[in-house]
């Protein structure tokens, strides 16, 4: 027994190291200088900790600017954060009301609607992107952050009616009855009744649209144009486009940067996420 | 008149016709039990009654106006659900005012008409609890204060006792019962449960099949079943049945199977029509009658309950129960005598079911 705890806990220790060592090495490069990283290992811990590569990625450093590298990420983290709530809020909200009208009441063709969803969740979005740009640029909105909020939206509200879909299906119909009886209509029922129910659902849909959508590369580099650049292509452009010595410390630490609104995301939400999992997976 | 009725009602599913020509008229005040096993169609009615199911042919009247195209809120009713279905994430209080708040009344309003039917009903220091905080007849009080509270002119009860345990189940009946005499409304309840249909109803509607059985008082139900499924499902321990003729035997009247008699006393005059044809006897335990006059039987098996026995007979080439009190004591393979009581006895067509006598 005790030496299966030991051999468990030993197993996991090392799991975890596994894992998180990439990351430990990217702290570790981002806070040595260039000097270190040149001359040592590279699991070698920093000598001298600085926080220097963390300023430079993050405001830029405009000794070498050439037009706009001069701008670290701080701008375009900015336009991710512009991009992210809208697309968050309208691919979450759109989808819970959808995913209710789904489950809680006789749409017609509802069936043909859910294929429909399902077939857009499979699909790789590379398929649809040049349709989408065509749409897009019809609506007049390419290459803005309107325009990248609306394919987010696009993409995301079939993942999201889904999540709400399955999980108000599993509402009991009593429930539902008992409210028409009550005379709550759609809207009265989907705000007393079924939204205040979804809450762990609502909390794991925010989290993975955050991440989604935070975490998105292709369709910002597509449709977001010079001014609607998100951080991740921001940190493509840092990483691939400099000239001269390669700074490391610096890629590394922009690379932590654009991790870490998600990773605190799911430190600070880690147990509404776990209990929000469970409740579906328990129910449906 | 705040009854309710019922108009040539059907309902099919893609084509199936699972309730077929449901006349019912259902007296301002009564308290009607749909009684029927499960997959009768009694839920199917309710729900139709409350507008939660389209009807596919025929009017549904309530309070003399005709709600059939109705929606649910708009029929001046309330229902109570076997699963009480009350909102999880709602305090007691807002559960019950949520109808209220529905309908646009005032908070000031809401609030005294809750905290009458929290009096009315002793839950109110539940008011402020969520339903997860409390026990299952508690829930099951709060539904029903929801419904309460809505004072509506006709009250659906769907198998609202069957989540209960034993002991429970008997309370809330009385105080169903209590309720029903004293506000005097129309209660259109749904149960498989015969006891409950039996103490609570003034009326029993026994379903089969998406059809009518009978409509009748308890107490007919119970001694003039209108067919051998009435006969058969209301009843514990069920009525037992023997084919046969009645025949007369000197003064006597015998119920002969062909494989032996059974002495029927007391036949009524106006079932002499029914001698030498081919019959159903229908003889409730409590119609057999250990006596001398009878013919001989053999105890095969006897149940003491408490106060009663049932006991299990081998009598004219059939196995039949029959009930009696404590005090005797029968030895399985013991002989004794039995005859059936011809003045509480049910006869049926063979053919048909349906009850001749």
């Amino acid at each position: 027994m005790r030496l299966n705890r030991v051999a468990l806990y030993g197993l996991l220790i090392v799991a975890a190291f596994m894992l998180m060592a990439p990351v430990l090495i990217m702290i570790s490069t981002s806070l040595k200088p260039m000097s270190e990283i040149r001359g040592g290992s590279i699991f070698a811990l920093p000598t001298d900790p600085t926080f220097a590569a963390w300023g430079k990625a993050w405001f830029g450093d405009c000794t070498q600017a050439v037009g706009d590298v001069c701008q670290g990420l701080s701008s375009s983290f900015m336009t991710s954060v512009r991009i992210v709530i809208p697309a968050l809020i309208l691919s979450v909200g759109l989808g819970s009301v959808t995913g209710y009208a789904l489950a809680a009441w006789r749409v017609p063709g509802a069936n043909l609607l859910f294929a429909a969803l399902l077939v857009g969740m499979f699909i790789p979005p590379q398929v649809t992107l040049y349709p989408l740009i065509i749409l897009v640029r019809e609506l007049g909105l390419f290459g803005s952050i309107s325009g990248l909020v609306l394919v987010h939206v696009i993409w995301g509200v079939a993942f999201t009616t889904m999540m709400f879909r399955n999980f108000f299906k599993t509402v009991p119909q009593d429930l539902l009855k008992a409210a028409r009886i009550d005379g709550a209509g759609f809207w009265p029922l989907f705000w007393y009744v079924m939204l205040p129910l979804s809450l762990p659902i609502l909390g794991v849909a925010m989290i993975l649209q955050f991440t989604y959508i935070w975490n998105d590369f292709l369709l910002g580099l597509t449709f977001g144009g010079r001014s609607g650049q998100p951080m991740t292509v921001a940190l493509n452009n840092l990483v691939g486009s400099q000239f001269g010595e390669k700074e490391y410390n610096v890629d590394m630490a922009a690379t932590m940067l654009t991790a870490l609104p998600t990773l605190a995301v799911y430190l600070l939400s880690g147990r509404l996420f776990v209990r929000g999992i469970a409740a579906g997976a328990v129910k449906g | 008149m705040n009854g309710v009725e019922l108009r040539g009602v059907t309902k099919a599913y893609s084509g199936l016709a699972v309730m077929k020509d449901i006349n019912l008229e259902i007296e301002d005040g009564a308290f009607l039990v749909l009684l029927g096993p499960s997959g009768c169609g009694k839920s199917t009615l309710l729900n139709m009654i409350a507008g939660l199911e389209p009807v596919t042919g025929g009017e549904i009247h309530i309070a003399g106006r005709d709600m059939t195209k109705l929606e649910p809120d708009e029929r001046d009713i309330a229902m109570v659900f076997q699963s009480y279905a009350l909102y999880p994430t709602m305090s007691v209080r807002k559960n019950i005012g949520f109808g209220l708040k529905m309908r646009g009344m005032a908070r000031p309003d809401i609030e005294r008409r809750v905290s009458e039917i929290g009096e009315l009903l002793q839950i109110t220091p539940l008011l402020d609890r969520k339903p997860s905080q409390l026990s299952g007849g508690q829930q099951q009080r709060v539904a029903i204060g929801r419904a309460l509270v809505r004072d509506p002119v006709v009250f659906l009860f769907d198998e609202p006792l069957s989540n209960l345990d034993a002991k429970l189940r008997a309370d809330m009946r009385v105080e169903l019962k209590r309720l029903h005499e004293r506000l005097g409304r129309t209660i259109v309840y749904v149960t498989h449960d015969q006891i409950e249909a039996m103490t609570l109803a003034t009326r029993v509607v026994v379903l089969e099949q998406g059809r009518i059985q009978q409509n009748d008082t308890p107490e007919n139900v119970y001694r003039r079943p209108a067919n051998r499924f009435v006969a058969s499902f209301v009843g514990a321990p069920t009525m037992n049945f023997l084919d046969g003729k009645l025949v007369r035997d000197g003064d006597a009247v015998l119920f002969d199977t062909g494989a032996g008699c059974l002495p029927v006393a007391g036949l009524p005059d106006h079932a002499a029509h029914l001698l030498d044809r081919p019959v159903t006897l229908g003889a409730r335990p409590e119609h057999l009658v250990f006596d001398d006059a009878g013919c001989a039987a053999k105890v095969l098996l006897a149940e003491p309950t408490g106060p009663d026995q049932y006991v299990r007979v081998a009598v004219a080439g059939a196995e039949v129960t029959a009930r009696t009190g404590p005090e005797q004591v029968f030895r399985s393979g013991a002989s004794v005598s039995i005859l059936a009581d011809g003045a509480r006895i049910s006869v049926f067509d063979p053919d048909s079911g349906q009850a001749i006598l």
